[in-house]
């Protein structure tokens, strides 16, 4: 090949990267000009980005997703709080497939907004009850045997809206706070090791370095159990949304007790009754009593696909996908109703199957384009049920805010479109 | 050999790693803050009145709280709602909800106010959380908030939490065919037509806010 066809190929190359970015700018990606850029790179036609070689290595030195996946990003509910600061953002579900959530899309919640911290300085305090209270830097807590797990973290308000009433016509609004990935970090029970437990230690106090300094109270059994001290998330450091340099990972409990930005632990002999764990993170029952301590997020599932951001296109075959997950440990099977619960069918579950981390399942469906009412069911290795939001709002009423795990339905209508609905 | 299989165990006893360094009695205190909710223990030095708590609040937290408590816009009501929570909409205050009054102080000390936490001295976080007290009618106007005073206050529904999770609390079985009478099927609330839902495609939805 000779220097100046090279040298047009270059030309052409900018010129169609222009013509994208024009098209991207204007919101338009899938317009008529597009319409006919699609027809001159499909066949017979040979593509454009055939015909010039492309960026080089580094070109992103991070790399990012394809401009065309622009809209799968995390989205808030501008109604649902007061600031941006002390909120929530969901995952968008919808466009995910298997059972890790991207570190870009893992969803937030934040008491008094993101802390941006630096390693070099944050400490982490271990205290109280022990012979050996210690101030840990990062090259510290790095050095202390490591462990990598798959957990999810679920949001115990995720579903929330929707105790009362199906409110929020999409999959990632209804589910999104939710997401899964894999954790690297020194298991708390080698530190508490470390630094000597009383006899009298009972309880044990997590706080942050967020401007909240947020704090919850956990038992000091769960402590020695599963817990984590994590600094890695799917392979990199935490992102600065879940907590970066350091945070505890408490897997299946409610996402609030995985306190992040983990400055300080303080071992007690009694509960510490914090703010989030009295006039937040409790269940009030129709009674007017309340519930506190309900750590474990049950065991919940949900069908990803089809979900009111992915219709159905016309009658046909397709494979519903969904996600399935207990906090009391492993799925042991997903049941998929299309006639709202009236007949069930065994749904195939998808390797790995973990415990307390996200599980994948799928069925077939053959879409005869009548209306139809899909749901899914979890059981769990417990032998749990996932129980409808009717036999939940029997016992807790419609005002608990907290750990709706009911069974979600999708209602498909003739024209494929998908709407959040609840049973009676 | 030896080496490896050290570093592996698990219950190897304080110290055995030796990492980091042992933490000051002037590290902790910095940090100390934590306080019991329901008995207080940790609660500082300082003390409160409810004029001054007046004052404190009317400054730092009234643009968002309400000057009596009554919340503005979205941001937390802090007073209200007495009886309410065994109906259908119930509303939680500080009043009304919450167990225990040290654990106002210690949330108070620690998040509070939003946009500048942690900097209101002792005595005056005491004199906002004995006005709170007062505006929900729960102490009386010579009311001094201090670590003796604040766990003696008994709040109106301490007695109606459970620190015991009841769960499983449903016992739905695992019922493959014709589980339920398909004429009982019916939809009783629907997410359609209703204005609540943000856009999940396109630039972030403000939903005009």
């Amino acid at each position: 090949m000779s220097g100046p066809i090279r040298q047009g190929h270059w030309h052409k190359s900018r010129r169609s990267i222009l013509r994208i970015g024009a098209a991207m700018a204007g919101g338009a990606v899938l317009g008529p000009a597009a319409g006919a850029a699609e027809m001159e790179n499909s066949p017979p036609g040979e593509p454009d980005w055939t015909k010039a070689i492309g960026a080089g290595v580094v070109d992103r030195p991070y790399g990012r997703p394809a401009e065309f996946e622009k809209d799968v990003i995390r989205r808030n509910v501008p109604w649902l709080t007061a600031t941006p600061e002390s909120s929530v953002s969901f995952t968008p579900l919808q466009s995910l497939d298997g059972i890790i959530t991207p570190n870009g899309l893992f969803f937030e919640r934040y008491h008094a907004g993101r802390a941006d911290v630096d390693p070099h300085q944050h400490r982490l305090l271990i205290h109280g009850l022990v012979e050996r209270p210690l101030v840990l830097t990062m090259d510290d807590i790095m050095r202390f045997p490591s462990v990598s797990r798959i957990h999810f973290i679920e949001c115990p308000a995720n579903g929330g809206m929707e105790w009362r009433e199906a409110q929020l016509n999409s999959l990632q609004f209804t589910h999104g706070m939710l997401s899964c990935a894999e954790w690297t970090g020194v298991k708390l029970s080698t530190l508490l090791d470390e630094v000597g437990l009383k006899k009298e230690a009972k309880w044990v106090m997590v706080e942050g370095a967020d401007a909240a300094r947020m704090n919850r109270s956990l038992p000091l059994e769960k402590c020695l159990d599963d817990c984590l001290v994590v600094y890695g998330q799917n392979g990199e450091a935490l992102r600065p949304e879940q907590g970066y340099p350091l945070r505890l990972l408490v897997p299946g409990w409610e996402g609030n007790v995985s306190v992040k930005w983990l400055r300080r632990i303080k071992i007690g002999d009694e509960p510490w009754f914090s703010r989030e764990e009295t006039s937040k993170y409790t269940e009030l029952m129709p009674d007017g009593k309340a519930r506190g301590f309900t750590w474990v997020n049950e065991a919940k599932s949900v069908i990803t696909s089809p979900c009111p951001e992915k219709p159905v296109a016309a009658p046909g075959l397709y494979e519903v996908r969904g996600l399935a997950w207990s906090g009391h440990g492993k799925v042991k099977a997903v049941d998929v109703s299309f006639d709202g619960g009236v007949n069930w069918h065994s749904a195939q579950l998808q390797e790995p199957i973990l415990s307390k981390a996200l599980t994948r399942f799928t069925i077939p469906w053959r879409w005869d384009g009548q209306p139809a009412l899909l749901e899914s069911r979890v059981v769990d290795e417990t032998g749990y049920v996932q129980p409808t939001i009717a036999e939940l709002r029997k016992v807790r009423g419609k005002n608990p805010i907290y750990h709706n795990n009911s069974i979600q339905t999708w209602q498909i209508k003739p024209d494929g479109k998908v709407f959040d609905v609840q049973l009676g | 050999m030896l080496l490896l299989s050290g570093f592996a165990a698990d219950a190897a006893g304080p110290g055995y790693f030796g990492y980091g360094k042992p933490a000051t009695p002037a590290e902790i205190a910095g940090w100390n803050i934590d306080v019991h909710g329901q008995d207080g223990v940790g609660l500082p030095d300082g003390k409160g009145t409810i004029d001054h708590g007046a004052d404190v609040f009317a400054q730092q937290c009234a643009a968002c709280h309400g000057t009596f408590g009554e919340g503005e816009g979205r941001y937390p009501k802090l007073m209200g709602g007495e009886s309410t929570l065994k109906g259908d909409r119930p509303e939680p205050s500080v009043g009304s909800y919450w167990p225990y009054v040290p654990t106002l102080f210690d949330y108070i000390n620690r998040a509070m106010p939003l946009s500048a936490p942690h900097t209101l001295s002792a005595d005056d976080v005491y004199a906002v959380v004995a006005y709170i007290l007062n505006f929900n009618n729960i102490v009386p106007a010579n009311f001094v908030a201090d670590r003796d005073s604040l766990p003696k206050v008994k709040m109106p529904n301490r007695n109606n939490f459970t620190w015991k999770d009841p769960r499983p609390d449903t016992a739905a079985k695992e019922c493959m065919k014709d589980c339920v009478d398909p004429k009982a099927v019916k939809i009783i609330s629907s997410a359609e037509g209703k204005d609540l839902t943000p856009k999940t495609t396109g630039p972030l939805d403000t939903m005009g806010n």
